[in-house]
């Protein structure tokens, strides 16, 4: 029993990191709420119930269109595992995550606005003259840009636990595809669905900018936007921590419906699915399904490469403040990837050895990172500052800080790609490696790491392209050391200097790119 | 079949150890390589907003030329913006390090006294050129923009010439505004309509919402959507204009003057009772006010100086529009109402 006890203490480690950096937010909130407490009843107002109720509405919308999307194009992915251009596009996949909201809500509009590409061939094409984006169609649109590719790598990391040998018997059997997807696809996309629309869910439920811009006006307003307001002009800490406890108890809810079948779900033999001979028209229709949607995806960032080239780059990237925040993100965006691997290799070992006969424990290791995930970076800088500015050297922590809530909010992320490889690995080698006798080091360099290593490069890649493009904690901590990437390109649009903000946010998509490609250079084997 | 029985010991022994080690020492990683600032023998600590220490703002010309004239170390502290620095300065109150807040405006007046943190300034500061002539017994204006709706002279032929005619326009030509929630500029806006509007600001609003395009978080969102072509006219600054002539060389945004006149920006600063003690906060809140800080503000600010310049601005500044009349309401009743006018503007845009 003792030992059972030891496989589940980095998962309790990495449970504990993540509850000192939201309770030590969470203290510094009630702390400053004590003074005055008068603020929370004064949150309770007619308008809160209808925040509440768009709150959900957009993120539930958002989160069935990107992934009721995301499904059959991660299926026409999987049926289809070499065609040209296959790797780029997936690669490219996980730009939009590395890219200001604010980016995107501007390439959205370069394509989806008043004046924008589609309404000037519309035109051309006699086909009316006018679009209307702003509203709950703009917010949708982006949302689906920003998490449909996400969706995609996921889920088809999720098929590629699917066991080769069910699709040899498929074929045994003489299966159609209607079959295969049902006996053979569906099994394993249904373990990690809920977990997919649980984080793709709570990304949408904590849209900012988004929501705002494209929204059109205040009658699209999220909690987010709420706490946000009531931490900065009113700074009503009473109010912001209500506020707070409410998003989180939404989410918590949400999860609870989500997820229950994906705690215990178990899967086994990686292995990439065969290339099988197909009707014509199914090829036809998965690769019409793959076109339209990365034509989806690809077009904002063509507008974003398109934008970022007018920018005259050659200075941009020449001056020294652009390569102090290349280091300063490169290095705030490694730590907090490996951090946030460390923990999500934790808890994917600690839930994996919980599932046998500790379910609701098991249930805690996987549902705790999507419940920091809905927690405000607004309130966590705030939280953290009221907690801690008379103690320490402000510009120190925030370095610290600006890491822990990077991996923190990357964890997630991370999990999902780590947990169905983990599990596989566990699945397959366990029992095998016990009557060997193989363990410690030996196992982990010999079994486990190069079963695993795809999936943490990639987790690696994806967490710290998605620490590259934060900017919450440092604003709020107003620390003029700690000046990353999104940072200048948000001061550099704040005085007027827009093209210098188009190329910054080309220089992070490209960084994003370079670190997808050497995540998948490194997780090839190399001949020895 | 696919459970098999409790875990196997010596992989658990090998996971364990592994993360034993591998979170601390990420941990120590993170927080090695963080720049010490350089303590000088007399140093003077000013809290400002981000955009002013920006490598293209005042902040780095300001620095330099104080240091010259003091000899000691100017440390200039970014703070977010105007907003996020009173925020600051509520929480750390009477421990804040700040000696000089530089960059508060005319709105946050009123809150900013009530911290209690501000000293009256030195006399024969307040000779300024402000419109309207500001005067306070605690903040010294150093700068000074009206706000005004800048539009795109390739798309807008005949821009309103009131707000009442951008009220009651033609709903196909949008302009984008801020949320008065999230920003300055938002809430300048927000006065404005008040100061012309009074108890009728709520029904202008709910004319004016068929216009409004979109209602961006920041200034910066709005003003993109303007240069982007999304939308012809965006709120800012009469100001703006001279940024696109000077920097850019181009006069094709420009302000639309309206008759009712327009609301008025003053950027501010203060000493506070822990710079009392510093006989450099003095001399800073001096200098702030001559031609050595005042020549630098203009082009790199993209403000009105509030005080005297060694020569006379360019001609672009002298060309921008003038405003008939200067709207401001007071600081008090500013801090006193926002509440109420935030709640008035968001019933009316969200219907």
């Amino acid at each position: 029993m003792a030992n059972r006890h030891g496989s589940l203490n980095p998962g309790f480690a990495a449970l504990g990191l993540l509850a000192l950096v939201v309770g030590g937010a969470i203290a510094g909130l009630l702390i400053a709420a004590v003074g005055d407490p008068s603020g929370a009843a004064e949150a309770i107002n007619g308008r809160l119930a209808s925040v509440v109720s768009f709150t959900l509405l957009q993120s539930g919308l958002s989160t069935i269109l990107s992934v009721g999307m995301a499904l059959p194009l991660a299926i026409a992915f999987n049926r289809h595992g070499e065609f040209p251009g296959r790797v780029l596009l997936l690669r490219l996949f996980a730009l939009p995550m590395a890219l200001p909201a604010i980016v995107v809500a501007l390439a959205i509009l370069a394509l989806f606005g008043r004046n924008g590409l589609l309404v000037n061939v519309m035109q051309w094409a006699g086909m009316g003259t006018s679009l209307n984006v702003y509203g709950l169609s703009g917010i949708l649109l982006a949302h689906v840009f920003f998490n449909l590719p996400l969706a995609v790598r996921l889920l088809l990391a999720a098929l590629a636990t699917a066991p080769a040998n069910h699709y040899r018997l498929a074929s045994q059997f003489g299966m159609n595809e209607r079959a295969i997807f049902r006996f053979v696809e569906w099994p394993v996309l249904a373990v990690t669905l809920p977990g997919v629309c649980l984080l793709v869910g709570t990304l949408c439920l904590t849209s900012f900018t988004i929501v705002l811009l494209l929204g059109g006006g205040p009658a699209a307003t999220t909690l987010e936007v709420e706490i946000y307001q009531a931490l900065r002009y009113d700074f009503d800490p009473a109010r912001a921590a209500l506020l707070v406890a409410i998003q989180l108890a939404l989410v918590t809810v949400i999860g609870m419906i989500a997820g229950r079948g994906d705690v215990t779900g178990d899967t086994s033999v990686q292995a990439h699915r065969p290339a099988r001979w197909m009707p014509p028209w199914l090829r036809l229709a998965d690769f019409a399904i793959i076109a339209v949607a990365s034509l989806f995806v690809l077009s904002p960032l063509v507008a974003i490469l398109a934008a970022g080239l007018q920018a005259d780059l050659v200075r941009l990237f020449g001056e020294a403040s652009t390569r102090r925040a290349f280091v300063t993100s490169m290095f705030v965006g490694t730590c907090a990837a490996f951090l946030a691997v460390s923990m999500a290799l934790a808890l994917a070992c600690a839930r994996k050895s919980a599932s046998k006969n500790a379910i609701r424990l098991a249930a805690i290791f996987d549902r705790v990172p999507y419940m920091v995930l809905a927690f405000p970076v607004s309130a966590l800088g705030a939280g953290w500052f009221l907690l801690v500015y008379r103690m320490v050297d402000l510009d120190l922590f925030a370095v610290l800080l600006v890491i822990l809530v990077n991996a923190v909010m990357a964890l997630p992320f991370a999990y999902r790609f780590i947990r169905p490889v983990h599990d596989d690995a566990r699945e397959r080698h366990d029992r095998l490696c016990a009557s060997l006798g193989i363990g410690g080091w030996n196992r982990w360099r010999l079994v486990d790491w190069p079963l695993q290593k795809a999936a943490i490069f990639s987790a690696l890649a994806f967490a710290c392209a998605l620490s590259l493009g934060d900017l919450g904690v440092i604003i709020l901590f107003g620390s003029d050391h700690v000046q990353t990437l999104p940072w200048l390109l948000f001061t550099r649009m704040g005085a007027y200097r827009t093209a210098d903000a188009q190329g910054l946010a080309l220089l992070l998509a490209l960084l994003c790119l370079a670190l997808m490609m050497l995540a998948d250079r490194l997780a090839v084997d190399r001949p020895k | 079949m696919h459970r098999c029985q409790g875990a196997v010991p010596s992989d658990i022994e090998m996971k364990d150890v592994r993360m034993r080690w591998l979170l601390p020492v990420f941990l120590i990683a993170s927080v090695c390589p963080v720049a010490s600032p350089v303590w000088a023998a007399g140093k003077l600590t000013v809290y400002t907003y981000e955009s002013f220490v920006a490598e293209w703002g005042p902040g780095p010309k300001v620095k330099k030329a104080f240091e010259a004239q003091c000899g000691c170390d100017l440390e200039l502290i970014a703070v977010g913006d105007a907003v996020a620095m009173l925020t600051r300065l509520k929480i750390e109150g009477q421990s804040s390090p700040a000696e000089i807040v530089l960059g508060l405006d005319n709105n946050l007046v009123a809150e900013a006294k009530a911290t209690g943190l501000f000293v009256p300034h030195p006399t024969g500061l307040s000779a300024n050129t402000v419109p309207g002539g500001f005067s306070d017994e605690v903040f010294v204006p150093f700068d000074y923009g009206h706000f005004a709706v800048v539009y795109d002279s390739q798309v807008v032929k005949t821009p309103p010439t009131s707000l009442d005619e951008l009220v009651n326009g033609d709903p196909e030509m949008k302009i984008a505004i801020q949320d008065p929630r999230t920003s300055t500029p938002g809430l300048g806006l927000l006065l404005w309509m008040k100061s012309v509007y009074g108890d009728k600001a709520g029904d202008a609003w709910s004319k004016l919402k068929g216009r409004v395009l979109t209602v961006s978080p920041d200034w910066s969102g709005a003003y993109a959507l303007l240069t982007k072509g999304e939308a012809p006219m965006a709120f800012s600054y009469v100001t703006s204009p001279a940024y696109h002539r000077i920097a850019e060389g181009n006069d094709r945004y420009r302000a639309a003057a309206f008759s009712e006149g327009h609301y008025l920006q003053v950027e501010v600063a203060g000493m506070t009772n822990k710079g009392v003690a510093n006989p450099l906060a003095g001399q800073f809140m001096e200098f702030m006010t001559s031609p050595a800080f005042q020549d630098i503000i203009p082009e790199t600010n993209w403000m009105f100086p509030a005080g005297k310049t060694t020569s006379p601005l360019s001609q672009v500044w002298d060309e921008l529009v003038k405003p008939a009349k200067t709207l401001v309401i007071a600081a008090g009743d500013v801090a006193a109402n926002r509440k109420t006018w935030i709640d008035e503007w968001l019933t009316a845009m969200g219907r």
